[in-house]
């Protein structure tokens, strides 16, 4: 996939028109993140039902194109799941951002892989991999309940 | 000024970088390297290499005066009074350390004030953050004014009893905002305060006479000047090389060990511990007698040139927003798009060769203050032409249609 590819899929739809871009009500999870390079913010909250199911969630902050369209597309694939799943998703997709070719996790159809695969373009920039991923570790800081603001730096 | 002839100087250029010519606009991060400067360090290693100040063999002698050279020249190319007041360091960050270590070791007591601006690099602040928990000292920030200057009111505004030094840049590296260095440093001197001046922008690009600025310091980046990276010089006032203690200890820098104590070199030796960075000291008399033969005359009007006509093709686009207007303005141009974040600007560009800049430039407070999370910095420098302006303007066109702009 060249740039112009990447960018068009992902930011014409997700980025410039963010899914779930605002704040649960009673949300009973939520973490924030912060990468001070491009000085992007994500805000994630969680609403988990007593079966620990994603009820809901959503995201509010500011950021390029593909830390919004990372956003916008975790919080969509993980509403519903259950958080064993949630945390599988993410380590799934952490690991292909790094390093794996493939997503490897058996819960996402093969049309939600091909959304999150969009992103993997930006493995190449090796400067852009942060913002593709400060969503989903502020999402893991969120399920784990730590208190502390999820910096891409330290 | 024959910038085309210039331009194949610079071996860089001859490359294709993602099967585009490059265009390269972020010589205020660091500027790319001409052919006798490259060469010098290969010829160095392969024939002449030696360390130096030590040995008495033939190649030792012959490395120390190569490296006293590169003094001399700095010193000429700055117009320093004495060429012992040339200190060779690892780049100007270590410089602006240098000062604030030692300075703040024997002048800095607690509730003293340093007075930085608003316009400063993170290496002309994190270094003085140091003494704030060290000595318990005071930071205050000269504050801009709506242009992304600094002017002399401003200095003013914020000098008291307890204003002990003065560190300011000379050059912005995201407004391009030039500082009135000469009234601050009377003004300060009317104040017995001494001034720093950090010269990372202001010696690439603007002619330099440190016995007509006055100032104390001043701070260089070698890297920014054509020269090889790992090569920075402190210059600093006689006066002040004696009084002040020395910075790092080691080999070189000492007169006579016993166990029972230590006496230190004389200067320049006294603030050059251990072996220094010879071949990038040895190479960067290169990059100077390489800027003197262009002439720095030439290389500003060909900046100014090349800024005017950027600010106005870049002005006339409707969506771009550039960042400060400062009347007296390097060749710097940060810039925003509504609704493009710099970052996705920046990827977008380099996919057609155009290499800018984004991000705070290691200027946070600003960037705060500015209430911008980043921006988008073209820089240019003596290899840049218009061609390269017109194509940065077609690839943020082609950036802007990407986006639905």
């Amino acid at each position: 996939m060249d740039l112009k590819e990447l960018y068009q899929e992902i930011i014409l739809d997700h980025g410039k028109n963010p899914r779930n871009l605002r704040k649960t009500e009673n949300f009973n999870k939520d973490a924030k993140g912060h990468n001070p390079l491009c000085g992007d913010n994500v805000h994630i909250y969680l609403k988990l039902n007593e079966n620990k199911k994603v009820e809901d969630i959503s995201f509010e902050g500011h950021g390029c194109a593909i830390s919004m369209a990372s956003a916008s597309i975790m919080t969509d694939l993980v509403k519903g799941k259950e958080e064993a799943q949630v945390k599988e998703i993410v380590n799934d997709f952490l690991d292909m951002i790094k390093e794996k070719e493939e997503l490897q996790n058996k819960i996402l159809n093969e049309d939600e892989k091909t959304k999150l695969m969009c992103l993997s373009g930006v493995k190449q920039y090796p400067m852009r991999v942060k913002c593709a991923t400060l969503s989903w570790h502020t999402l893991t800081s969120a399920i784990d309940d730590f208190q502390k603001t999820v910096n891409t730096e330290s | 000024m024959d910038i085309d002839s210039i331009k194949k100087e610079f071996p860089i250029f001859d490359n294709k970088v993602q099967n585009n010519d490059l265009v390269y606009l972020d010589s205020a991060n660091s500027s790319q390297k001409p052919r006798v400067v490259i060469d010098r360090i290969y010829d160095f290693y392969s024939k002449e290499f030696s360390n130096v100040g030590r040995s008495v063999h033939y190649l030792a002698v012959a490395a120390t005066n190569l490296y006293e050279n590169t003094r001399t020249s700095v010193q000429r190319y700055i117009n320093a009074k004495d060429k012992n007041e040339i200190v060779f360091t690892k780049g100007a960050t270590e410089a602006i350390n240098l000062v604030a270590n030692t300075f703040g070791q024997k002048y800095l007591e607690e509730g003293d004030e340093v007075l930085l601006t608003e316009l400063e690099h993170h290496s002309n602040y994190v270094p003085w953050h140091f003494l704030r928990n060290s000595k318990k000292i005071k930071i205050e920030f000269a504050e801009i004014n709506d242009a992304g200057e600094i002017t002399i009111e401003a200095i003013k505004n914020k000098i008291t009893s307890k204003t002990k030094i003065i560190s300011v840049t000379h050059l912005s590296n995201v407004t391009g905002a030039i500082l009135p260095i000469k009234e601050i440093v009377e003004l300060a001197h009317s104040k017995n305060i001494p001034v720093l001046v950090d010269g990372c922008q202001g010696a690439p690009h603007l002619k330099l006479d440190m016995q007509e600025l006055d100032c104390d310091f001043y701070a260089i980046s070698g890297h920014k000047m054509y020269g090889p990276t790992g090569i920075g010089v402190l210059y600093a006032k006689k006066k002040w090389l004696d009084d002040l203690p020395p910075y790092q200890g080691g080999g070189g820098m000492i007169n006579e060990v016993k166990k029972t104590g230590i006496s230190y070199g004389e200067l320049p030796n006294k603030y050059e511990a251990g072996t220094m960075a010879t071949a990038q000291v040895i190479a960067f008399n290169e990059s100077i007698k390489f800027m003197e033969k262009v002439g720095i005359e030439n290389i500003e009007k060909h900046e100014k040139e090349l800024l005017d006509y950027g600010l106005d093709i870049l002005g006339k686009n409707n969506s771009i927003k550039i960042v400060g207007n400062p009347k007296n303005k390097g060749g710097v141009i940060s810039f925003t798009i509504e609704g493009v974040h710099p970052h996705d600007i920046a990827t977008i560009l380099d996919e057609d060769g155009v290499a800018i800049r984004a991000g705070h430039h290691c200027c946070q407070i600003l960037h705060e203050k500015l209430k911008l999370p980043a921006t988008a910095r073209a820089s240019f420098g003596i290899y840049n032409t218009k061609d390269d302006i017109d194509q940065l303007n077609q690839s943020i066109e082609n950036c802007k249609k990407i986006f639905n702009i």
